[in-house]
């Protein structure tokens, strides 16, 4: 009964957003201010039905219903109870109601919160919230029922895919979809700016907030995803290049330009035409991530069940909403009047250049991923495309962006000298190379463009370092009016300070990890020890553990430095009943930001077993970077002048503004 | 600097940009790509120089995995020919005879594929497109365990 009336509201939310898609419209039309209001109402009702079915779905998976087909396929009785939430999304048509969920709730918000939006631009980003709204209700309706059926029902499920039992998938699908669908809200601004004609500084004002919050959950979204992936796979390793990622890194990599853009935007009135763009390929680079994962034209963890008419169907959607906007954005472009004017060398500069190597890189990365699906479809060659490619492509174009990552914030608006920028660097660019020659030193022999990477690292740290000491006052400001001043930076220096400390600490993780680790395997029998990167690993002997729904062979191992006990590892390998599955469950001893990861292989009748170790320096800086980076766009999201002070039309007539 | 000079110095620095990354781009795609291919291409059709990078896939055949210590070697079949592997590493956990499997490597000079990379189906419904283009070309494909 829940379940069909979890169905039921799913179609409640689509009619509502289908009159959402148009009401509001005609209300705009004839400026007819109750009608263009009924978009917000719409809006928040249609969220709630989708969160009823919502609810409805995840009711179903805690009482554990198999009547319920999508239940059945993917959830077991034996499951813990997390997992059986977390079971809702962990599968194709649970996971788009939860996309559908993100996307509902953004509208409510942008109906509840966005109070100083003028009524036009609110009605006109809502309606185009509803058309995306009311495709996907309709892709989930007709291709994708989380609510069917089965009749008679089972007794026992058939269990969720091992892999995605994990807390990993508690927390990543929603961050990532957060931050995915969280960019469908500057699309729609984009295209009720196209419709309107109306994009200055003020719109641009508008979007960054919510730029912002699906910046900072796709960035957190991606790293706990890549660190899921590490310790979980039991490879050791912390980004494939897979399509799958490459399908969430680009709308990542255009969402970064767009915080940057939209900087420009709104300080100096120029890039429109850039920044609209640019909001329009983020979402249509995360609607081609939804249409690779969830169409089955890759395969991989991600994709689950696939069935031809889904992909038809998403391609579709793809091509309408992508087509649509750019032939929108074709007509409508030429209209925009373009606005303040800046010289190469300057802060606008500089932000151009971010978003010409970020756009760029976006661009290498979409080849590399389609690439391999494009040459398969024209004459059948199958090929695959991997980390060396991305290495030679997008790894150069890296270079200059970070060098001139500390350049940018220290130059002035509109026109700059490129001369007292430098020198004002003089002091970084030294520490970072003394950082480099260390490193040299302490690694004699070892890569020398990985020890230029560490420079690099250095310089963007420390970079992001001077500028707030610049900002804080010329040399010989008193210690105190330098706190002073530092305390009194807008949100947005300290923010964009952050995250792009946390972009140096990032690379230093990448550089740690993967050109100064070391790797081990060994077939240890009871009693031996092998040496690894100073440790000495003692295989302790064999056991057997029981979990929930799960039963694990485990190798007990010693870690010794130096004769002395530091810590007791016991790497796995699991075998679940329900699907008779075995998953490895790798063991890692984090000393501050380095890892010792140990993963079990083969075990043999003498009680042997293969050890495969993994020592890697720094490795905890490659997911500790982004959440850094998250945190500097927490804080430029609590920037007061993004919520408040907006200029409105009664402010310019004089009038007090009732923030 | 005129308005025209340097209006064109910044398209060339755009096109500098776009410039070198095309070029890098057509580089990496001509040297690090990896072609697939089945034991047939490589034993009848030669299709793989020795040394060269590549993938093969098929069925690992039954019986024919033997682990000495941290080695493991398999031959792999496409239901015509089979080439054997050697593999040093921890294999997937979803390794096993009688299933898909695809190995990243190259072809030694006594025609014995050495493996640094293995990879298998992702669950037990689903193997890589690949595999099940071929296992219903030579009609070995069983279907997916539903």
């Amino acid at each position: 009964m829940i379940a069909e009336l979890g169905h039921y509201a799913l179609i409640l939310a689509l009619a509502f957003s289908l009159v959402q898609s148009v009401v509001p419209l005609v209300g705009v039309r004839y400026r007819d201010a109750s009608l263009m209001i009924s978009a917000s109402v719409t809006a928040v009702i249609a969220f709630l039905a989708v969160a009823f079915s919502f609810a409805a779905l995840t009711d179903a998976y805690v009482s554990s219903d198999f009547s319920v087909l999508n239940v059945w396929q993917n959830s077991h009785t034996l499951k813990p109870t997390i997992f059986k939430i977390s079971g809702v999304w962990g599968n194709h048509e649970g996971s788009m109601l939860l996309w559908i969920l993100v996307l509902s709730l953004f509208s409510a918000l942008v109906a509840i919160f966005a109070k100083n939006l003028p009524g036009t631009l609110k009605a006109l980003v809502l309606v185009v919230q509803g058309w995306l709204l009311s495709t996907f209700l309709l892709f989930i309706l007709l291709t994708s029922n989380p609510f069917e059926r089965l009749i008679p029902p089972p007794l026992e499920g058939r269990d969720l895919n091992p892999i995605l039992q994990d807390i990993g998938l508690a927390i990543h699908p929603p961050l990532l979809y957060f931050g995915y669908v969280g960019f469908s809200l500057t699309f729609s601004f984009a295209l009720a700016a196209l419709i309107s004609g109306r994009i200055d500084g003020a719109w641009a004002r508008f979007v960054r907030p919510w730029a912002l919050i699906a910046w900072i959950s796709l960035t957190v979204g991606i790293a706990m995803g890549s660190y899921w992936a590490y310790y979980e796979l039991g490879w050791g390793g912390w980004w494939f290049w897979d399509p799958v990622e490459n399908a969430s890194f680009m709308p990542w990599l255009l969402g970064t330009a767009l915080i940057h853009s939209t900087l420009v935007m709104e300080k100096r009135d120029a890039l429109k035409i850039w920044t609209i763009l640019l909001a329009i390929l983020t979402f249509s680079f995360a609607l081609l991530g939804t249409f690779l994962v969830r169409s089955g034209v890759l395969t991989s963890v991600h994709s689950f069940a696939s069935d031809p008419t889904r992909g038809v169907f998403i391609l579709a959607i793809l091509v309408v909403f992508i087509g649509g906007s750019l032939a929108l954005f074709a007509l409508r472009a030429t209209t925009l009047k373009p606005g303040g004017l800046f010289q190469s060398i300057s802060r606008e500069g500089a932000l151009v250049f971010n978003n010409l190597i970020l756009a760029t890189a976006t661009a290498t990365v979409l080849v590399g991923t389609l690439y391999p699906l494009v040459l398969e479809a024209i004459n059948g060659t199958k090929i695959s495309v991997g980390p060396p490619y991305f290495n030679l492509t997008f790894g150069p174009l890296m270079i200059p962006l970070l060098i001139a990552m500390p350049l940018g914030p220290l130059m002035s608006w509109k026109r700059s000298d490129l001369m007292p920028v430098l020198a004002r660097l003089y002091f970084v660019a030294g520490l970072s190379l003394a950082a480099a020659l260390i490193v040299a030193s302490m690694t004699y022999g070892g890569p020398v463009l990985s020890v230029l990477a560490v420079g690099l690292a250095f310089w963007v740290m420390l970079g992001a370092l001077c500028e707030l000491a610049e900002r804080s006052g010329k040399k010989g400001t008193p210690l105190k009016t330098r706190m002073a001043r530092l305390t009194g930076l807008p949100r947005t220096v300290w923010g964009s300070a952050c995250a792009h400390f946390g972009v140096g600490l990032l690379v230093l993780g990448i550089v740690g990890a993967t050109a100064f680790d070391e790797e081990l395997l060994a077939q240890l029998k009871p009693g031996e020890t092998m040496n690894a990167a100073g440790y000495e690993l003692t295989h302790e002997g064999l056991g057997v553990r029981k979990g929930p729904n799960y039963e694990e062979e485990v190798v007990r191992i010693t870690v010794r430095k130096n004769g002395e006990l530091i810590a007791r590892l016991e790497p796995a390998k699991r075998v679940y009943q329900a699907r008779k599955s075995t998953t490895t469950e790798a063991a890692i001893k984090t000393s501050f930001l380095t890892q010792l990861y140990v993963s079990p292989g083969e075990t043999f009748p003498d009680q042997s077993a293969v050890i495969h170790v993994w020592w890697k320096p720094l490795v905890v800086l490659i997911w500790f970077g982004p959440v850094v980076m998250a945190i500097g766009g927490l804080i430029s999201f609590s920037d007061r002048r993004l919520r408040v002070g907006v200029p409105t039309k009664a402010l310019k007539k004089g009038q007090p503004a009732n923030a | 600097m005129t308005r025209k000079q340097r209006r064109f110095l910044n398209i060339g620095m755009v096109g500098a940009v776009l410039a070198i990354a095309a070029t890098l781009v057509a580089v990496a795609l001509r040297d690090e790509i990896v072609f697939f291919h089945f034991p047939t291409d490589i034993i009848v059709e030669k299709k793989a120089a020795p040394g060269q990078r590549i993938r093969i896939g098929g069925l690992v055949e039954i019986d024919s995995v033997v682990r000495e210590g941290t080695q493991v070697s398999f031959t792999v079949t496409d239901g015509e020919n089979s080439l054997p592997v050697v593999y040093e590493g921890s294999l997937p956990d979803l390794f096993e005879e009688g299933q898909g499997v695809i190995a990243e490597g190259a072809l030694q000079t006594d025609l014995k594929f050495k493996a640094d990379k293995v990879l298998a189906k992702h669950d037990e419904n689903y193997i890589p497109r690949e595999l099940e283009d071929l296992l219903k070309e030579k009609n070995v494909w069983q279907g997916s365990k539903k």
